[in-house]
């Protein structure tokens, strides 16, 4: 009797952990989303896109010798530029247009760069050589794979990098001056256009960091950003539009219900507990648990 | 004192349709210009035009005689010009603080800030008691000082106001015009538009009549106050 309830919490604590350490990830992965979001009103639909691009960026570096961890600022380095030039060429003349333009426009970059995917690197799901941290560790009775722990621990110290830059810095006081108002930002003598690249670039920088990291337990496939993707806009609109606390608030609780759903309920329902709660708080609480109006 | 913002033959559209038509303007360094005219004359579609938020169809304008026509509205901020516009438009979830430092965006060096600061607060003595607080937790007469005060955070030479008295609390309204009246004595010019006319008239030392689009009237304050068509459309007095 004692015995199983031991195992029972036993089993609940480790859920509990790896539901965590997943939602973190998914932080991240959001993070880049509401930011672009917040700053600019564009829903970036590529933005599992960039996420699969920093992993096969990462996979490259691999092979080349260099591990998911020391490729990690390299990688998000390559996307926050990538999203600057992305940002200059095509979501800048997008958002002259109409507020469709952004919608069909950034969905039309997600065709663009799967299909590139498709044509370049094949279907084949593709994982890093050699992968590090393949070990687990032991905590009392829990054991957590040491990849899970370095990814969690990963993107919440760069998601609190991320949060500390928007709030704490000179910059970042500009980038929440645009996010509230873009035309008296113009009045203070902000540079819109500037700060808009420069929030699409962080923005892609987190999924570029973020694809790193799931290399250490992931494969990387062309539609691989698909399912992280939609996982991120849930977290988005639980979490509320534009808000980091609300993202990363969200992303736990995403992370901790899919955990425990896929265990309790059956791997193929993992999502239910997750769409759930989205209908819940969508229904009493529009704006996101943590958004405003 | 020399011309400061020289404004020739201006003209505005926004689709098409025209806003401003052959306008010309000037003010000098540290007097207060007043910009009257009805709703739809084009007041608030000037100030934009001079801080860049929109482009002039035709037309120039100098500040400091430099041609500003095609400035991008971040270098204009930069050269010296600052519009606090209509509605106030305060970054609600900022603190005070906040807003002012915004306010002095451009702005790189720490001292000069602090001082501008303290010039800010002494204007509106009452956002030194509101520093922590969030905008949106200020009454409308305290968003008006702190769209102001935020104003001249940038160091301007030029501070353009757009209806700083409309929808305010009336007991305020003095409050609000001693802060001007301040900025101005400092030397920085103020181009006040206003639907208040007599409060405009009362504070500036010239004025210009804006009439759908065009200008109809300059001259000194005293001389608008006491000219027909100024008595009889704005100040509610038959001639």
């Amino acid at each position: 009797m004692a015995d199983a309830a031991v195992e029972a919490l036993t089993t609940f604590a480790l859920l509990v952990a790896g539901g965590l350490l997943t939602g973190l990830v998914f932080a991240l992965v959001a993070l880049g989303l509401t930011l672009v979001y917040g700053v600019m009103d564009v829903v970036n639909f590529a933005h599992g896109e960039f996420l699969m691009l920093a992993m096969y960026a990462t996979l490259g570096l691999a092979l080349l010798g260099i591990g998911p961890l020391v490729g990690l600022p390299l990688v998000a380095a390559a996307l926050f530029l990538f999203g600057i030039v992305v940002y200059r060429i095509f979501i800048r003349r997008l958002l002259a247009g109409p507020p469709e333009a952004t919608v069909f426009g950034t969905f039309g970059l997600l065709v663009l760069i799967q299909g590139a995917a498709q044509a370049l690197f094949s279907s084949d799901y593709l994982s890093v050589p050699n992968r590090p941290l393949q070990g687990t560790l032991h905590l009392g009775p829990i054991a957590l794979a040491q990849s899970a722990l370095v990814e969690g621990a990963g993107a919440l110290v760069l998601t609190a990098l991320v949060f500390a830059f928007v709030e704490y810095t000179e910059t970042g006081r500009a980038m929440r001056a645009v996010a509230e108002d873009r035309v008296a930002a113009t009045l203070m003598g902000i540079n819109v256009q500037r700060i808009n690249a420069l929030a699409f670039g962080i923005g892609a920088a987190c999924v570029g960091a973020a694809g790193a990291l799931l290399m250490l337990s992931y494969p990387v496939y062309p539609t691989v950003g698909s399912q992280f993707a939609l996982t991120a806009f849930v977290v988005v609109a639980l979490g509320g539009f534009g808000s980091i606390q609300g993202a990363l608030v969200a992303a736990l609780l995403v992370g901790l219900l899919e955990v425990l759903g896929g265990f309790y309920l059956s791997p193929e329902l993992k999502m239910v507990p997750v769409y759930l709660a989205y209908l819940v708080v969508v229904l009493l609480r529009p704006q996101g648990l943590l958004g405003r109006r | 004192m020399s011309t400061l913002l020289e404004i020739s033959d201006l003209a505005v559209a926004y689709d098409g349709m025209r806003a401003l038509q052959g306008v010309s303007l000037h003010a000098d360094g540290g007097e207060i210009v007043a910009l009257i005219g009805a709703n739809g004359a084009g007041k608030s579609s000037l100030l934009r035009a001079i801080s860049g938020l929109v482009r002039a169809a035709r037309g120039q304008i100098r500040f400091d005689g430099a041609d500003i026509t095609r400035l991008g509205a971040d270098r204009i901020v930069a050269a010296g010009i600052a519009h606090v516009p209509e509605g106030r438009r305060v970054f609600a979830s900022a603190t005070v603080r906040d807003n002012l430092l915004l306010g002095a965006y451009v702005e790189r060096d720490r001292s000069k800030r602090a001082e501008r600061l303290a010039a800010a607060l002494a204007a509106f003595p009452i956002l030194g008691e509101r520093l922590g607080q969030r905008a949106s937790t200020l009454s409308g007469g305290e968003q008006q000082m702190l769209a102001i005060a935020r104003g001249t955070m940038s160091g301007p030479r030029l501070l353009m106001l757009d209806e700083p008295s409309l929808g305010i609390a009336p007991v305020l309204i003095p409050q609000i015009y001693s802060g001007v009246r301040r900025i101005a004595g400092s030397g920085t010019a103020v181009l006040l538009v206003e639907q208040n006319v007599r409060e405009a008239l009362a504070v500036a030392a010239r004025g210009y009549v804006l009439q759908t689009g065009r200008m109809v009237l300059d001259g000194p304050a005293a001389a608008l106050r006491d000219d027909p068509l100024v008595r009889e459309a704005f100040l509610g007095i038959a001639s």
